[in-house]
């Protein structure tokens, strides 16, 4: 049997198999292969190409993070007038609750100042039907 | 704060600034951001007039909540958050309407040599064919390995943005990897994989 360091790269053995589902993993760390798969990776030249492949993908993404795609004309102005917009419908909406609050107050101090007129009056009449019974 | 001149300012000034609701402020973060914010957007949803969409509700989104912004993020790192979301949320109205976004592969143009030998030349760099690859991913692959392997989120903020637990978010991420890497990378005689059988026997 041949040495598995020189078996033919085109033919991928069931410990390829195994190995191969985990390598996305493992090239970012967030999967530690055990020792049968270590030491499999360090004889078989398929696996460790994979290896390699899977670090050279993750280096090109990566790099993509600086490069942006052409921008449709006119976009930032659209974004800017929709935030506009957007801002005068939350004033809007901000006078239209300040109004409500201070109808809301005005009923409040209205029907407070109704009670204690009540109030006094009942008071004073009490005040009246006790007097007599003063002297 | 006012600032004399919005567009010198450094970022974290107009972050401040635009927390304690200094409009133009905010703008002037728009327009340095607007580009990256869009190039993710197109990047998830593959469509121009939808990644519009996705860059006026994430915009509108940070704008309402950028007075909750902690600020122990980068702002940008906030708002591709943001955005995810947004496509997430537009991506998953247009599955319940249509029945193929999600879970389909989109329609883009076939750049691979076999069938378009005139795409060999434009496609020959690295960059475009890896951009041509994870454009052909199924969007709910391409969310998860764009926003981890490009943008840097981890998986509870993968998880967090697009509705899923952390474990489905490393498993989705394992098989986009996968997948890229048999679309730019093929070894010799490799086979391409079959995603639709590996997509029904893995669905997630």
């Amino acid at each position: 049997m041949l040495p598995e360091r020189i078996r033919d790269r085109q033919a991928p053995t069931e410990p390829c198999t195994a190995v191969a589902a985990a390598l996305p993993g493992v090239v970012d760390g967030s999967i530690r292969l055990d020792r049968a798969d270590r030491r499999h990776v360090e004889q078989c030249l398929r696996c460790q190409a994979e290896l390699a492949q899977y670090r050279k993908l993750l280096r090109a993404m990566q790099a993509l993070r600086t490069s942006t795609a052409p921008v449709p004309t006119g976009l930032v102005t659209d974004v800017l007038a929709h935030l506009e917009a957007a801002g005068e419908r939350s004033a809007v909406r901000a006078a239209l609750t300040g109004r409500k609050v201070a109808y809301l107050g005005g009923i409040a101090a209205a029907t407070a100042a109704a009670g204690a007129g009540a109030a006094i009056v009942l008071v004073s009449r009490g005040r009246k039907g006790r007097l007599p019974l003063a002297g | 704060m006012r600032f004399a001149d919005p567009s010198t300012a450094l970022v974290d000034d107009l972050v401040d600034a635009a927390r304690a609701g200094d409009h133009v402020a905010f703008e002037e973060l728009v327009r340095r951001t607007y580009a990256d914010t869009y190039t993710l957007a197109r990047r998830l949803v593959s469509d121009e007039e939808d990644a519009r969409d996705v860059v006026q509700e994430a915009y509108l989104r940070a704008y309402r909540s950028i007075g909750r912004f902690r600020g122990d993020a980068q702002f940008s790192t906030w708002l591709y958050r943001i955005t995810a979301n947004c496509a997430s949320t537009h991506l998953g109205r247009r599955r319940r309407h249509r029945h193929d976004e999600l879970d389909e592969e989109v329609d883009v143009p076939d750049t691979s040599p076999d069938h378009d030998p005139a795409a060999m030349a434009t496609a020959s760099l690295l960059r475009d064919r890896l951009e041509a690859a994870i454009a052909e991913l199924p969007p709910r692959l391409r969310a998860v390995v764009v926003l981890r392997d490009i943008y840097d989120l981890n998986h509870a903020q993968i998880a967090e943005e697009l509705g899923i637990t952390e474990s489905a978010a490393k498993v989705r991420l394992h098989r986009a990897r996968r997948r890229l890497r048999t679309q730019v990378f093929p070894l010799r005689g490799e086979e391409p994989l079959d995603h639709e059988v590996e997509d029904q026997a893995h669905a997630s």
